[in-house]
């Protein structure tokens, strides 16, 4: 029997780029504030947009991760023209020329508009980042059998 | 023009840009009763384009959508 799709979107968030969180951000909100359902499961690179301002990593490699790409949403970088941290710090000043609502305030407006966000536990465990280290409104830290039974049941799906 | 409409609530939407204009008017219609109206005005050209994307979606009414020296709009509360 086929199941009924909801008005919902599941996304997952591959990335941890400054450029692609936007999109990320951007499209959740939109689908919220038009009363949709938003599920956002964050994998791999995209941990870092849930990620508090701590320094992460137990093993040897886990602690250079945690240093060579370390910090929270505020330190991504954009996904051209990073420069080493000057791309970012352009856009970021450009952006705000412009008036775009910086990234960290679009996911407090994620989270009150009631947008779901939950960490890959795989991701988690490879990169050593535990729970404790992530945001408290993280909904859980689940696998790809959830975001799948999330997904089948949303009209949208997005990989980004 | 709409003289008979009376306007629930006005927002002031200049400046923001994508997704910000979308979202304050989906928190503040949740502040109106179902069948009246409110009035925004913005300045970002999207808008022309989002706010009846949004309505469609929401399941709300565009009741008017003017682009002046401002864009100014009227949205109707349905559900």
């Amino acid at each position: 029997m086929e199941e009924e799709k909801k008005n919902k979107l599941s996304m997952v968030v591959f990335s941890g780029d400054m450029d692609k969180l936007f999109a990320a951000f951007s499209i959740a909100l939109g689908a919220a504030a038009a009363g949709m359902e938003v599920t956002m499961f964050f994998t791999f690179w995209g941990l870092r947009a849930l990620k508090k301002k701590v320094a992460t990593g137990k093993s040897l490699f886990g602690r250079m991760l945690g240093m060579m790409y370390g910090g929270d949403i505020n330190r991504a970088t954009p996904s051209k023209m990073s420069f080493g941290g000057v791309g970012r710090w352009m856009f970021k000043k450009m952006m705000k020329a412009k008036g775009v609502t910086p990234l960290p305030e679009l996911r407090q407006t994620a989270i009150d508009l009631g947008v779901k966000m939950y960490g890959c536990q795989m991701s988690m465990d490879v990169m050593e980042i535990p729970k404790e280290k992530m945001l408290d409104e993280v909904q859980g830290c689940v696998g790809v059998a959830f975001f799948l039974e999330e997904a089948r049941k949303s009209e949208v799906q997005l990989f980004i | 023009m709409n003289e008979e409409i009376t306007v629930a609530k006005t927002l002031d939407l200049k400046g923001l840009l994508c997704p910000m204009p979308i979202v304050k008017i989906a928190q503040a219609i949740k502040e109106i009763e179902i069948g009246e109206v409110i009035e925004a005005t913005a300045t970002d050209p999207g808008v022309l384009a989002d706010v009846p994307a949004w309505a469609s979606t929401s399941g709300n009414e565009v009741v008017s959508l003017e682009h002046g020296d401002v864009i100014t709009f009227r949205v109707r509360r349905i559900k």
